[in-house]
């Protein structure tokens, strides 16, 4: 495909048939390898199943903005996780088409005796970019996380806020094919979460996809166009981001 | 507008895991770059003589074992450089492999949210060592020039010693780490058991102070000392060891390489589960 065209299907960027994640729960949880053998050898090991997600069909289209809600528990987690290739499921088959960054949780993937500069290098290979890829952007980077000399400092000096921000900074410098966002707009100050809004609603007239995981209504009705309602392991509504939150309140309500 | 098209991942065509994690390995060389850096910058940074500990802590310790053994064991010529070679090829192995635990461990984190090769934090511990094992050789040509061991031609097989012992080293690491996975305590016991391998090599004794009779059971099910006895002798005699032992420990090491990468690469998909 060569030109972008409007009239065109939209494309799928992420297809999940029959996704099932079952983890497997010791009936009492063995702690010590010698624990494990006596029972292994006594035959008492019995698992409890866990079912995180239970058959869950989703297809998300290339360039939008997917919302997932739930209750806690009700899987969301797990989903990302098998979508950002850390989870290989029980049962079912994924496909994805392009790269997935996660947006990584506040501290993972960063050292503490480090400086903000090397500290983006870390980061920036953990997410699979390369060092002159790295070298080129730095300058941008810096600039958005609004760091300053900050930059070479140890991270260990840093607030949480700063943190995030290089965190921010670092995952979306690259257009990413697929984004994903757990929970993180929660973070910074309303000046830098409304500066990260911008650069996903950025993203949607280009070609990354976002899949934005929120407790909040609000940001998933403002940003997202699709959103999917997760419910103990299965997918209770799909389709437009107003009427699965509809649904979802309802169901609170009546609940 | 050109539109870039990106990798394809479906999770029904699948190649083979250990594949897979060994090209990860190729496409995330800058991040295996990045994490031996970090080691190595975060181990020195608040300390104020910095990487010269890498090459006092050999020196150090050479200095107590040559204290306390040098009256049961003074007929060893060049003792001194006897001691340092086994313990600077031991270190290697030691931190190295209990490294590769840690580095699993700390990645943890990162594996539970994102992809990367997951063997790329046994091959950065593999790099740190590398980079403390070529600083440490500094102090044991110091010491092979004031115990009047002569430089030799052999020392250019060297190399060749190193390779061996870092797969060694790397292969043993996968293999406790995926047990480490599962089992917490896999990692405690495993400082036990090196430290008892550590003293069931020749390392600061001679190895002819094991009677005849048990030498050959001895040393033929430790492969650590074939692999030590390969370091040791292009420094110490500048002789190239025989045919036999090189290729016992080749073998030994390469298959050991290859049975960790299977193993690890085999529970790897499960990480996730239980980190």
């Amino acid at each position: 495909m060569m030109t972008m065209d409007m009239n065109q299907p939209p494309q799928d960027v992420i297809r999940l048939e029959k996704i099932s994640v079952r983890y497997r729960l010791p009936g009492e949880q063995i702690h010590t390898f010698k624990e494990y053998v006596i029972r292994l050898v006594q035959k008492q090991i019995q698992f409890k199943d866990f079912q995180a997600l239970k058959e869950v069909n989703l297809q998300i289209r290339k360039g939008e903005i997917f919302g997932i809600i739930g209750n806690n528990g009700a899987g969301k987690s797990t989903l990302l996780k098998v979508i950002s290739r850390v989870l290989v499921p029980t049962q079912g088959r994924v496909w994805i088409k392009g790269k997935v960054s996660p947006l990584l949780e506040l501290g993972a993937g960063f050292h503490p005796e480090l400086t903000g500069r090397e500290n983006v290098f870390l980061n920036g290979t953990i997410l699979g970019h390369s060092h002159r890829e790295i070298e080129e952007h730095m300058h941008e980077i810096i600039e958005f996380s609004e760091l300053g000399s900050f930059i070479d400092a140890s991270l260990r000096t840093y607030s949480s806020g700063m943190y995030a921000r290089l965190g921010f900074a670092v995952a979306t410098t690259w257009e990413p094919d697929i984004l994903i966002l757990d929970e993180v707009l929660s973070v910074g100050d309303e000046a830098f979460q409304r500066k990260c809004q911008m650069r996903m609603k950025g993203f949607r007239n280009g070609n990354a996809t976002s899949i934005l995981v929120s407790h909040s209504m609000e940001a998933v009705r403002s940003l997202c166009e699709r959103a999917a309602w997760l419910d103990h392991g299965t997918i209770r509504a799909v389709g437009p981001a107003d009427e699965v939150i509809a649904k979802y309140r309802q169901a609170q309500a009546g609940a | 507008m050109k539109i870039s098209e990106g990798p394809i991942y479906d999770s029904a065509r699948r190649g083979p895991v250990a594949l897979e994690e060994f090209r990860g390995i190729f496409q995330y060389r800058d991040l295996i770059y990045q994490l031996v850096r970090k080691d190595i910058v975060s181990r020195y940074k608040r300390s104020v003589l910095g990487i010269a500990w890498t090459l006092l802590q050999p020196l150090a310790m050479m200095l107590i074992l040559l204290l306390v053994f040098s009256t049961l064991f003074q007929a060893i010529k060049g003792y001194p450089a006897y001691i340092l070679s086994g313990l600077i090829a031991w270190t290697f192995f030691a931190q190295t492999t209990s490294a590769i635990i840690n580095q699993i461990v700390w990645g943890g984190a990162l594996l539970k949210q994102i992809y990367v090769p997951r063997t790329s934090f046994g091959v950065s511990a593999i790099g740190t060592g590398l980079v403390n094992l070529a600083l440490s050789l500094i102090p044991m040509f110091l010491i092979m020039l004031l115990a009047d061991v002569p430089f030799r031609w052999g020392l250019l097989f060297l190399p060749v010693a190193i390779l061996f012992l870092a797969a060694f080293a790397l292969g043993v690491g996968l293999i406790i780490s995926t047990m480490a996975v599962h089992f917490p305590d896999v990692a405690e016991m495993y400082s036990i058991v090196l430290m008892a391998w550590m003293y069931l090599t020749p390392i600061v004794y001679p190895e002819n102070i094991i009677p005849e009779t048990y030498r050959f059971w001895f040393f033929n099910i430790n492969p650590m000392y074939h692999i030590i006895k390969i370091f040791r002798m292009p420094i110490l005699d500048g002789m190239l060891p025989d045919a036999m032992t090189l290729i016992a420990a080749g073998a030994v090491s390469s298959l050991t390489l290859i049975l960790g990468w299977l193993f690890f690469s085999k529970r790897a998909d499960t990480f996730a589960y239980y980190l």
